[in-house]
């Protein structure tokens, strides 16, 4: 099944929960999903029949750097709104077709549903995504960083504007 | 060796210095704590397999940190890492040696600007004996670190403290 066929299944059940279908310049294309049903939605693509989306290969975010810019005069920066990515690459190993979700959320408010009840291994994909780049996943049984130190109070590392602590524990992190 | 270079007596004696005689038996049994952290651990396993042969200066991988007496920091030190290589450095009993091996232990490494993660050399946190330079060092730069250690330990003193 081609995406476009996919997607238009989607849309005709969900309607507004699926917002449209990016034709990506470089990569992959995905649908855009509203991040609070994307677990409805990946529930149903696991569930239907003629989907079967069994696996979910890969889950990732990323910060998209859109906010207002603000320099300082140290030459750092922080971005002012903005919003953060989170994709979805699922695969069906029987029907032998892929498709990529992709939803969007304010940097603000980085509230995104979590799909562990469909795919239990989304449990440290989503911790992970957390960790890096501060996702907060509704409904996750276990959110906490993966990778980090559980006691690290100093952002999110991947996001655009993180900034170096000082110390950590007494030790030094800058070079 | 500075050992036997002393002269012999009758009877099978060997007249020496006990500082040189102290030097001599921690410089030729130096058990490392059987430890590794990235690639460069990759290059101390085959520093201490068969073609390079490690124990032919008396090092062997000890499991346990409380039984060895140095310990070879192979690889990038993360800031969660640094925490237990702290504790395993304090649980080894003196006299102890620190050899930080390749760029990474050093100063950081490639992740000297941007490794949020990676603590930027260990002797931020341990006192090291001996730097190792390299990405990864080949063996036979480990063994030149190691000669180097021993070199410094065999100028060691019981009643002057070393630098």
């Amino acid at each position: 099944m081609t995406e476009k066929e996919i997607f238009e299944i989607l849309k005709e059940k969900f309607c507004e929960t699926i917002i449209e279908f990016v034709e990506a310049e470089a990569g992959e294309n995905y649908i855009k999903v509203n991040p609070l049903e994307i677990d409805k939605v990946c529930s149903f693509l696991f569930i239907d029949n003629i989907l079967q989306f069994d696996s979910l290969m890969n889950l990732s975010a990323v910060d998209d750097a859109n906010g207002e810019k603000k320099t300082e005069e140290d030459g750092s920066f922080e971005y002012i709104g903005g919003t953060l990515s989170v994709f979805y690459h699922l695969e069906s190993t029987d029907k032998r077709h892929k498709i990529t979700l992709g939803t969007t959320v304010e940097k603000d408010k980085p509230d995104v549903v979590s799909v562990t009840d469909v795919w239990e291994h989304a449990n440290w994909h989503e911790r992970e995504a957390f960790d890096l780049l501060g996702i907060n996943f509704l409904n996750h049984p276990d959110l906490r960083r993966i990778l980090m130190p559980y006691d690290w109070d100093a952002g999110y590392p991947l996001r655009k504007d993180y900034k170096d602590p000082d110390y950590y524990q007494g030790m030094k992190v800058p070079y | 060796m500075g050992l036997l270079d002393k002269q012999f007596a009758d009877n099978n004696i060997i007249i020496t210095k006990v500082d040189d005689l102290l030097n001599w038996a921690r410089l030729s049994s130096l058990w490392q704590i059987g430890f590794g952290l990235a690639c460069c651990a990759i290059e101390m396993m085959a520093t201490s397999a068969s073609h390079y042969d490690f124990d032919r200066f008396g090092v062997i991988p000890r499991p346990s940190p409380r039984q060895s007496d140095v310990i070879i920091v192979s690889g990038t030190v993360t800031l969660k890492m640094a925490i237990r290589i702290k504790r395993l450095y304090e649980q080894m009993p003196d006299p102890k040696y620190v050899i930080s091996m390749g760029s990474c232990s050093n100063c950081g490494g490639p992740y000297w600007e941007h490794g949020y993660h990676v603590l930027k050399g260990v002797d931020r946190i341990i006192p090291v004996d001996v730097y190792v330079p390299g990405c990864p060092p080949r063996p036979e730069a480990l063994l030149e670190g190691l000669m180097k250690l021993q070199e410094k330990i065999r100028h060691e003193s019981l009643v002057k403290k070393s630098a």
